[in-house]
């Protein structure tokens, strides 16, 4: 398959990004370097080319029921306008994919992983009841994520009204300068920000925009590396690592965006059979306390038993050490637990509580 | 494209080593440490270690990936960067200079024969 071209493509190849095959698209995988770009994003304002996402509408006057009938979070509880974070499972409760609920005056848009959006799509469309109809937009759309203490104040200068009125998880269906946008205040970095839906016909106007618009606080556009470790600091799952169709979203910590008592949805006989038994292991955040970086796959260990796997793994450049995730068996999964990862030198690790990096600007 | 060097030998591990009578110096090309990107930590070998050409003798971690430090040639370590190892973005920043890893006294001079020249180093990562 030939990978495919986002339409900030070209931006990128003029702003001398590195190049690299993600989900089957040309992406940056960092422009000046990982740590740097982490750095702008953390201190002032970055900008990440998400047009990989996948972005399914679901029209039709029974959009909301069917929304709840395939996602785990109670989609009947958003207000108009409002975003809400949730997953999509298989009857045996493994996860199709995360992602996010637009609850938009005429549809409910689905964005889902870059990676998923084949998959999510036909499994949407098998799954179909009530009067729905869906319909995959992602080739038609681009995205950009705008991320960083500073977004709010680029931002503004492109809009016409207050942005401090637009709430974190909340969106709106707007014009910047003349361009018809979606724009919500979302994001995957634990900084203020916003995410920005558009025609890909516009592409290069926005981001000309943007980094006009950013010029004075020094905006600089961001690569995939520091997404990553950009997200993975705020602890937040990615699929195909940490959460996949083998894990349920009771052990991966996700179980606040379930909603037992909702109606019916696919997945719940599963949760409930789950939750009666109680789950076996459960995903924890690992902190090294020793030198090096634990690393996906590894084997997590309490004294000399198996206890566990490594999903993902990284340097924190925030806190300037190594920190991973993976599953452990509940007796072992406590906060403040002392571990070993397998790598080269064994890695003392401890469970930590909450997101690594606790100084985030979102709100 | 990445910078290869002159008056320099090359390993298909990706490292340098500068012939200086009877002590080789030796650290990662700079293809290697674009290819690894922001290097975080660097583990050096202990002065005095004895290796063999291909052993794995220190590690060099970056966010994203990690890899070992291979002995270019066989040898005794007499000396490490002690810079890099406080300060691993030197080998992201000089490769070449500043970021060089390790000296080791060279035991059997043959070996130097199967190193790579820099054109041989060249044409190895343009298939890349």
């Amino acid at each position: 398959m030939v990978p495919r071209k986002t339409p900030f493509y070209d931006k990128h190849v003029e702003n001398k990004g590195k190049i690299v095959e993600f989900a089957d698209f040309l992406m940056p995988v960092q422009f000046e370097g990982i740590i740097p770009e982490h750095n702008t994003v953390r201190n002032s304002v970055g900008v990440f080319d998400v047009s990989h996402m996948g972005e399914v509408e679901i029209r039709g006057k029974d959009r909301t029921k069917f929304v709840n009938y395939l996602t785990t979070n109670d989609a009947a509880k958003l207000a108009s306008n409002q975003i809400q974070y949730t997953t999509m499972l298989y009857p045996d409760a493994g996860i199709v994919d995360d992602l996010l609920v637009y609850n938009l005056a005429d549809r409910m848009l689905l964005v889902v992983n870059a990676a998923n959006t084949e998959k999510d799509y036909m499994w949407i469309v098998e799954n179909k009841k009530y009067d729905v109809e869906i319909e995959n937009t992602s080739n038609k759309i681009g995205q950009l994520a705008i991320q960083g203490p500073k977004a709010e104040f680029v931002m503004q200068k492109l809009f016409d009204f207050e942005l401090v009125t637009l709430e974190y998880y909340r969106t709106t269906e707007t014009n910047m300068k003349g361009i018809p946008v979606l724009l919500s205040r979302t994001g995957y970095t634990g900084e203020d920000g916003f995410e920005l839906y558009l025609d890909k016909k516009y592409a290069a106007d926005v981001w000309d925009m943007v980094f006009s618009a950013g010029k004075e606080f020094g905006i600089k556009p961001i690569g995939l590396g520091a997404r990553d470790t950009l997200r993975f600091e705020m602890r937040y799952c990615l699929y195909g690592n940490d959460i996949d169709k083998t894990t349920n979203p009771l052990e991966a910590g996700l179980g606040w965006v379930v909603k037992l008592d909702k109606e019916e949805f696919i997945g719940k006989e599963s949760l409930l059979t789950i939750k009666q038994r109680g789950i076996q292991r459960k995903l924890v955040g690992l902190e090294a306390l020793s030198k090096g970086i634990p690393r996906q796959h590894q084997e997590i260990l309490a004294g000399d038993e198996k206890v566990g796997f490594v999903t993902s793994g990284t340097f924190a450049p925030s806190l300037k050490k190594g920190i991973s995730m993976g599953y452990v068996s509940l007796v072992h999964a406590k906060v403040g637990n002392k571990l070993k990862v397998m790598s080269k030198e064994p890695i003392e690790v401890e469970i930590i509580k909450g997101p690594f990096y606790k100084h985030g600007s979102h709100r | 494209m990445a910078n290869v060097i002159d008056g320099v030998k090359y390993t298909k591990e990706h490292e340098w080593i500068k012939i200086e009578g009877d002590v080789a110096v030796e650290g990662i090309t700079d293809y290697a440490q674009s290819e690894l990107s922001d290097i975080v930590m660097v583990e050096l070998p202990s002065i005095g270690r004895k290796a063999k050409a291909g052993d794995a003798i220190g590690t060099i971690e970056a966010v994203k990936a990690v890899t070992d430090i291979y002995a270019g040639l066989g040898g005794e370590i007499i000396e490490v960067n002690g810079n890099v190892a406080s300060d691993p973005a030197l080998v992201n920043k000089d490769p070449y200079g500043e970021g060089w890893l390790y000296k080791l006294k060279i035991e059997d001079a043959k070996e130097v024969e199967n190193l790579l020249s820099p054109e041989q180093y060249k044409e190895l990562i343009e298939k890349k």
